[in-house]
């Protein structure tokens, strides 16, 4: 068969399709959106859950139903979403699967995309499960099915760790010869899925004995390696997922004067270690992402240890992605660099496209609260994010999905007025509706603004589980109906926009006003297709 | 043969279609390839670039070193310079002239191209003039594509294979516009 190209997100998403997978669940979000978008468009995936989700909890829930049931599953998300699934993520560590069960998180170290740049090898080492990292594009495909393979293994979830640089990097993949999905099978033991607490303290044994055998298959995975015949002891190498690449770009693909170890399969292969540490005079550790695997080598160390070098101690930056540079550096060996950046050249931060309604619900809120001053607008995750830049410069906090709706209301119960929370359409589905459910029972004093531009923006232009039921779904929850208010967002229409503005700021209550007008973006794309 | 090429713009303006068009003519000649591509928030109207490395030899970095780039191909020009960190020494600079105006304090443009022609290897120049007087106005990335294959070490003929394959969905009119737009591009450094 011949190589495709294919994004690292790509690749595996065409890994699960072959290893028999029976349903793919996600919520949009950089860089993990293009695994399911690339399922969306295969041919091979018909038949196969691929519709999104609300959000990562109801993926993460719906994945683990399916792994129930006996099947292949994959719930996919970007890091922040796993705090989203946090809940079900840990407990099925305790649950463990029944159908092979992968959580495939794509972490944006640098932050390209992102509120924050945590590292979800913390989350996969707290659930105490195996985590696979893979450091290229074909190892991205062929973990989907040694993942599968590890998860059924020993019924335990399997967390797949990417980054933005694999995620959205292109390289041939080969594939192997696909496999069909699991039959339908109910658990063997009924107790498995019930963690009722005195289950629970026995799932809790049971994950803690198979540690040993999940250090084990780290010790003994195709992915990790210890290269231990090179001459120069005076260092030591470890390397995790993607670093294992800038360290041979360095050298230039010859080989290493020093011993190393690589790492793409978690818990860590301690024998590896313990030999590289004792043949070694010092160790540098490289990791994309935080220093995991040094704090763990590190514990407490005093007297007599061996200097172990990384992101803790100064070695290499303590935040960021790392580069074939940092890595030079890190070594003590030359590195290279053109010329300058010329001061001349402006930064060209992203902004809202021409015409985008979002762009006409800001400036015309801006008006209608202009008598109060800055700082009663709370906003959201999304393309409207944005709108804190010039020439908006319209709203004051992005913390989490969500959070506009809730913080709104937070500050209203303290008194803070107007209080005012915008938020989108996909994210409004995806945790606005509990928020709002709270304002409701609270009777609170807030005007939450639904920009509703019929898409997920910021990631593309994917659907959404509330589409076309916005109202329905407010007035449902318990919004007065002559408080949900609907206008489209147009300069023309600003007299009116600034009106409903100011009337709901006005109103002692919930209020919901709905800007709707369809994202540039996606109607660009279907006139395209229209021909 | 080893090259690695920076691919700089603003979201939008068709430097994954230039990423494509090189990388099916580096398959087809056997090379590796890898290819980092810029997604999510920062295409928004924002700068994008996309490291595109070929090899005969198995890549191993996903990213590009500092100065490491043979090339920074750009179709824009302010955008070319934000790069130069990974330009190496005798690398070049194939840039549009013009500018994509789309925020409020862009610098004077002169400026720029004096930044540019300070560089020891570049070609400059106004590709969507060229595009507009050959009627493939949307083809700009193209000619700029077109003024840089002599630097690649592509054949005129590798590069036409791959815009056939690549267009063929959309049309014999778009594929003759796009080979219309390499020629333009390649004439102006002859």
């Amino acid at each position: 068969m011949d190589a495709l190209m294919l994004l690292g997100d790509e690749a595996l998403a065409q890994g699960a399709l072959d290893a028999g997978i029976s349903g793919f669940y996600a919520y949009p979000g950089t860089p993990s959106t293009e695994i399911m978008e690339y399922v969306q468009r295969s041919k091979q995936a018909e038949g196969i859950h691929r519709t999104w989700s609300s959000n990562e909890k109801t993926a993460m829930e719906s994945a683990i139903g399916m792994s129930f049931a006996g099947k292949r599953t994959m719930a996919m998300m970007k890091h922040v979403g796993l705090n989203v699934a946090a809940d079900p993520f840990m407990n099925s560590a305790f649950t463990g699967a029944n159908g092979g069960l992968l959580v495939a998180v794509a972490d944006d170290p640098s932050m390209h995309s992102s509120q924050n740049e945590q590292d979800s090898r913390f989350y996969g080492k707290f659930a105490m499960i195996p985590i696979l990292e893979p450091s290229n594009q074909q190892e991205c495909y062929d973990m989907a099915f040694y993942g599968f393979e590890l998860s059924e293994k020993y019924k335990v979830p399997v967390l797949i760790r990417l980054t933005t640089r694999l995620s959205h990097s292109r390289a041939g993949v080969l594939r192997r010869t696909p496999i069909s999905q699991n039959a339908l099978k109910t658990p063997e033991d009924l107790f498995q899925f019930m963690l009722l607490p005195a289950i629970a303290r026995r799932k809790y044994q049971h994950l803690i004995e198979l540690q040993h055998d999940f250090v084990r298959e780290s010790s003994n995975s195709p992915f990790n390696s210890f290269q231990s015949k090179a001459k120069d002891h005076s260092k030591g190498i470890i390397c995790t997922g993607l670093a294992y690449n800038y360290l041979n770009e360095v050298f230039q693909g010859n080989d290493i004067p020093h011993p190393v170890v690589k790492i793409c399969q978690y818990p860590l292969p301690t024998q590896q270690i313990h030999d590289l540490y004792n043949s070694c005079d010092s160790l540098v550790i490289f990791e994309e992402g935080m220093p995991l695997v040094e704090e763990q080598l590190k514990g407490l160390s005093f007297a007599g240890m061996k200097p172990i070098h990384g992101r803790l101690d100064g070695t290499l930056a303590r935040d960021g992605e790392l580069n074939p540079n940092k890595v030079a550096k890190a070594l003590g060996m030359p590195d290279t660099y053109g010329k300058p950046i010329p001061e001349v050249v402006a930064g060209r931060p992203p902004m809202l496209c021409v015409g985008c309604p979002h762009s006409d619900s800001y400036l015309a809120l801006n008006e209608a609260i202009a008598e109060y001053g800055r700082g009663h607008v709370f906003s959201d995750i999304g393309c409207y994010t944005l709108g804190f830049m010039p020439p908006y410069n319209a709203i004051n906090s992005c913390v989490d999905m969500g959070a506009s709706i809730t913080m709104a209301k937070g500050a209203a119960d303290s008194g803070h007025f107007p209080a005012i929370a915008v938020i989108g359409d996909s994210t409004f589905a995806h945790s606005g509706l509990t928020g709002l459910l709270d304002c409701i029972f609270d009777k609170s004093n807030v005007v939450i603004v639904i920009l509703d531009n019929s898409t997920t923006g910021m990631t593309g232009g994917q659907d959404y589980t509330a589409y076309g039921k916005l109202e329905d779904i407010c007035a449902g929850l318990g919004v007065e109906k002559e408080h949900i208010r609907v206008f489209v967002p147009f300069k023309k229409n600003y007299p009116e926009m600034v009106q409903i503005y100011k009337e709901e700021i006005a109103y002692n209550g919930v209020s919901v006003i709905i800007p709707r007008r369809e994202c540039v973006q996606t109607l660009k794309r279907k006139h395209k297709m229209e021909g | 043969m080893k090259k690695d090429i920076i691919l700089a713009g603003v979201g939008g303006q068709g430097i994954l279609t230039i990423a494509t068009i090189i990388g099916t003519a580096a398959l087809k000649r056997g090379m590796h390839l890898k290819q980092a591509e810029v997604h999510g928030m920062s295409q928004r109207g924002g700068d994008v670039q996309s490291h595109l490395r070929l090899s005969d030899e198995p890549i191993w970095s996903d990213l590009i070193s500092f100065g490491g780039a043979d090339m920074i191909l750009s179709v824009e020009p302010m955008e070319s310079l934000r790069y130069l960190p990974y330009l190496h020494n005798d690398g070049w600079i194939i840039t549009n002239a013009v500018p994509f105006n789309n925020i409020a304090n862009y610098p004077d443009i002169d400026t720029i191209y004096n930044e540019i022609k300070k560089t020891n290897n570049h070609v400059l120049f106004d590709a969507d003039t060229i595009a507009k007087e050959i009627k493939a106005s949307r083809s700009m990335n193209i000619v700029v594509l077109g003024a840089a294959i002599k630097h690649l070490g592509f054949t005129q003929k590798e590069i036409e294979d791959a815009i056939k394959e690549i267009f063929a969905r959309k049309g014999d009119a778009i594929v003759e516009a796009n080979i219309r737009a390499l020629q333009a591009g390649i004439d102006i450094v002859k």
